[in-house]
């Protein structure tokens, strides 16, 4: 029988595999993916919980997630954009300009 | 029975199914989740991204919450991910991420501390008590959307007017942060021809695939020597595929040019016609 434990256990694993990949990887792009990823881990949560309790109050939660996260999607690509056409690199590292 | 959506797996029977389906989901979401994380190229990692969403929303529709389900496939996959792979060919398709690490032990930290996090929310949710699902209702089948409809629209009705103007906001602010100023004046006409003509190439540059054996957009176009133009191809398209140059038409070995145009030249055409720019290719050539 499936539980809502399965869905919890799986969700905590996709947002470590997020978290790993934000910290991993070097294109901005695919650091970005992985926030996505987490933050699709987290509507996991939200929904099984809903699940859980018998409300809906966890999908309305999860919902509002996805919508901010379509927002942050737009904004941030706008900026990797902009970025990459002032310094033609979408690598995060290369963005050091406040460092020193 | 009847009262459930058709979408919905209800009923003590179908329990096997679920964990069926469960376990399939689960795994391949996991599975395409730590290949993003390695993929190299940015696009496998994007289409890798649309395979979790996608599992996740089979796994929405197992927790009761059709409606979710769909926004996942439709705004997620088919807008987010659209957007992402948009980005994707303007910053580059070819950018691959570098393998050497700028900061030393970089990985082995971020393994390490992935581990750690994984333990630390192990032992939380071990420790917290998952009690088993809510007895099935109709919120989780066939009401699920009006029961969506009511709570937005009366508790967090004051949310959804915000997320509204976040909506907004995020739209402007992208069309300013994307938007690019000319600083230049436009050229005209004139300036755009005298500029052609002190480029040293007023023609426009070969089309792919001219006088070869097929017109493939990565073929190059044969000279009137037989030798090949490097500029009829696209850099995009010689930078992608690793093999450079690509071979002959005919399997023949690449052969003294004279030969290779004169074995050319004799099928196709008329001879006449052939001859006219291959006698003036030695300028053409040359300047190329």
């Amino acid at each position: 029988m499936v539980s809502p434990a399965h869905f919890i256990a799986l969700s905590v694993i996709l947002f470590v595999i997020g978290a790993v990949g934000v910290l991993v990887r070097r294109n901005a792009i695919v650091v970005f993916m992985c926030v996505e990823l987490m933050l699709n881990a987290a509507n996991l949560a939200f929904v099984t919980f809903a699940r859980m309790h018998g409300q809906l109050d966890g999908q309305v939660i999860a919902f509002f997630v996805m919508v901010v996260a379509a927002a942050e999607v737009v904004v941030g690509l706008a900026i990797l954009t902009s970025i990459f056409r002032a310094r033609r690199s979408a690598s995060v590292d290369d963005a050091s300009l406040m460092k020193y | 029975m009847t009262a459930t959506h058709p979408l919905i797996l209800a009923g003590s029977a179908a329990e096997t199914t679920r964990l069926v389906a469960y376990w399939i989901l689960a795994i391949i979401s996991i599975a395409a989740a730590i290949a993003m994380v390695l993929a190299r190229r940015a696009v496998h990692c994007a289409v890798l991204l649309a395979v979790v969403m996608l599992s996740l929303a089979g796994l929405y529709i197992m927790l009761g919450a059709p409606f979710l389900a769909f926004v996942q496939v439709i705004v997620y996959t088919g807008a987010v991910l659209m957007l992402f792979l948009f980005v994707l060919m303007i910053v580059g398709i070819t950018a691959a991420d570098s393998i050497i690490e700028t900061i030393r032990g970089q990985r082995m930290w971020a393994a390490l501390s992935g581990i750690a996090l994984l333990v630390l929310l192990s032992l939380v949710i071990g420790h917290a008590e998952i009690g088993g699902a809510a007895p099935n209702s109709a919120k989780f089948g066939n009401g699920n959307v009006t029961g969506l409809a009511s709570l937005i629209f009366t508790k967090y009705l004051y949310p959804f007017e915000v997320i509204s103007v976040l909506l907004i906001v995020a739209a402007i602010g992208a069309m300013v942060l994307a938007h690019r100023e000319r600083t230049t004046p436009k050229p005209t006409q004139r300036e755009l021809a005298a500029r052609r003509i002190a480029s040293g190439r007023p023609t426009p540059l070969p089309g792919p695939g001219t006088y070869a054996q097929h017109n493939a957009a990565d073929m190059p176009a044969l000279l009137p020597d037989g030798s090949q133009s490097e500029l009829s191809v696209s850099p995009v398209l010689s930078g992608r595929s690793p093999q450079a140059p690509p071979e002959l038409p005919g399997g023949a070995a690449p052969a003294s040019p004279q030969e290779t145009a004169g074995s050319l030249a004799g099928p196709p055409p008329s001879e006449g016609s052939i001859a006219r720019p291959a006698s003036a290719g030695g300028q053409g050539a040359g300047e190329q």
